[in-house]
């Protein structure tokens, strides 16, 4: 611990001399970064656009205000589609996640040196690459429609699902496993008996969890034309008719309030 | 398990237990799921014509990824990678300073009642909206360019942020910050010295995901005009230019896993 002798009192510092300096230099370096990247943003706005923006903010609110409450009864088929984007998407993908996990858990992968970096590869790539993109990729590929949805909505969640169940395969309990394997049991029924009991609960979690996103991500699928009640918020916002924009932003509000609540509840039953 | 029931089992077969107990509200989930599924098939259109059609271009798409494009269209690429780069370190910055006061303020142990509340009010409303909605009201509001999407992720970074430091200064040792308390120490050395080094190590990782999470973000964000990489993409996707669409992933795949790497290099050194 640093002590500062001045004429003969001590004083405590918290950090050495160098070290300090050391954190000011790091501190100045972030500042000039943070100040170059501000200066690109500010170069590439319109600062007029701006300095009118609670005018706009204003002029848009008077407009959105109050919701067209009539356009709810066209609003039962999106929301429909939205909600089956979300839960088969989350079924493929757990169906797709299970085997991907199993590759990629170090203490049930086949070949540590092969098959897991190939499932780690999935995992990441999966992982980082957002739904909506994967929407467009989709629809260039398949068309627009429900069905691209699902489809992205599936493949972005692999990378998740697969991510935190082989984090849960590789933390179980060996004891178990190796008392299954002790009575003799062959390979898969160690996986059945020994691995799946402990790894269950946790896959419950996952699956849940995952719905209660693939919600609020299915609600704007819809924008790049993949189905659900995303559509008629970019139809709504391509013509202007605000009131309508308010009304569907209101019921995806209350989708997600909905479908948090109900996963927080399913995973206080299960763990 | 009681001896009696212990006593009727002897020399029967053992069977596994089922996950739900109850027979009766297993078998309605089940009926339940099934009828969902049926119904949810039953209501999605998919145009298997245009499907078939599809897997020639898809398969084109993945050959695409083993002889990706990165010249003929750098200058783009470049213009908006950085871009994206540049927003996500603004925003970044910008966002934690913020949810770090309202992170303290969403703590019940340390804030009165009041600014709890504001507090967490501003952390639910800030998780309740998406980042692609918030940007489309804020690109209507600011008009076009990285500004609207730099403001988005700041606002999306406040809410899990302040939340999750909220959470982990409930969860804090009350001995070390009543220590220095009765040291008489005032309120903001309090802070400073028996807060927040109990909470340092799980900032500055939930800082790294978070800036992780903003890259990723800030890659759809072009999607609906809010500047970054995500322009590039989808001029790219509507082209049929899957070579150059293939660059770009590998791009932000490369991106995300070295922020991964990086992220976990610095949270093993602070934990």
């Amino acid at each position: 611990m640093p002590v500062l002798d001045k004429q003969g009192a001590q004083i405590w510092r918290r950090r050495t001399q160098g070290e300090t300096l050391f954190r000011w230099f790091g501190w100045l370096i972030g500042a000039a970064v943070f100040v170059v990247c501000w200066q690109r943003i500010s170069e590439s706005t319109t600062w007029f656009f701006v300095w009118d923006a609670p005018r706009i903010a204003n002029d848009i609110w008077t407009r959105a205000t109050p919701p067209r409450w009539e356009y709810i009864t066209q609003l039962g088929r999106p929301i429909w589609d939205t909600l089956n984007i979300a839960t088969l998407g989350t079924l493929i993908a757990l169906c797709l996640a299970v085997p991907v996990a199993f590759l990629a858990a170090r203490n049930t992968t086949p070949s540590a040196w092969l098959v897991r970096p190939i499932a780690l590869l999935i995992i990441v790539s999966t992982r980082s690459i957002n739904s909506l993109i994967w929407a467009l990729l989709l629809i260039a590929i398949i068309g627009p429609g429900v069905f691209a949805g699902v489809i992205a909505i599936a493949i972005r969640s692999i990378g998740f699902c697969a991510k935190l169940l082989y984090e849960a395969i590789e933390e179980i309990d060996q004891t178990q496993v190796e008392a299954i394997t002790a009575t003799g049991a062959s390979r898969w029924q160690v996986m059945a008996y020994g691995i799946v009991p402990q790894i269950l609960p946790a896959f419950a979690g996952v699956a849940v969890f995952r719905w209660d996103i693939n919600i609020r991500e299915s609600t704007v699928l819809g924008l790049v034309g993949a189905g659900g009640i995303g559509l008629q918020l970019s139809s709504s916002l391509n013509v202007l008719a605000w009131p309508q924009v308010s009304l569907i932003l209101l019921v995806i509000l209350v989708a997600v309030v909905i479908s948090e609540w109900v996963s927080a509840k399913v995973r206080g039953a299960i763990i | 398990m009681s001896h009696r029931e212990l006593d009727d089992m002897l020399g029967t077969r053992w069977r596994k237990p089922h996950f739900v107990p109850n027979p009766v509200l297993r078998w309605a989930f089940i009926a339940g799921f099934v009828a969902y599924l049926i119904a949810a098939f039953a209501t999605i259109e998919v145009d298997w014509g245009r499907v078939y059609e599809g897997l020639d271009r898809g398969w084109q798409f993945i050959l695409a990824f083993t002889k990706p494009d990165f010249v003929s269209r750098a200058g783009d690429i470049w213009e908006g990678l950085l871009e994206s780069i540049v927003m996500t370190v603004a925003a970044s910055v910008v966002g934690i300073l913020i949810s770090i006061p309202i992170g303290l303020g969403a703590a019940r142990n340390i804030a009165p009642l009041p600014v709890y509340v504001i507090c967490r009010g501003i952390v639910a409303v800030s998780r309740a909206l998406q980042e692609i909605i918030v940007a489309i009201l804020l690109v209507a509001i600011f008009g076009f360019g990285p500004l609207a999407g730099f403001l988005t992720l700041s606002f999306a970074t406040i809410g899990f942020l302040s939340k999750l430091l909220a959470e982990d200064i409930e969860a804090m040792d009350r001995v070390q910050a009543e220590a220095i308390k009765a040291s008489g120490a005032k309120w903001m050395q309090w802070i400073n010295y028996g807060v927040q080094p109990q909470v340092m190590p799980r900032l500055i990782g939930l800082s790294m995901y978070r800036i992780d999470i903003n890259f990723r973000e800030s890659a759809i964000l072009g999607l609906v005009g809010a500047g970054g990489i995500g322009a590039t993409l989808n001029t790219a996707f509507d082209r049929y230019e899957y070579d150059t669409a293939a660059a770009i992933l590998i791009l932000i795949i490369g991106i995300v896993m070295a922020l991964e790497y990086l992220s976990g290099l610095i949270r093993a050194r602070v934990q």
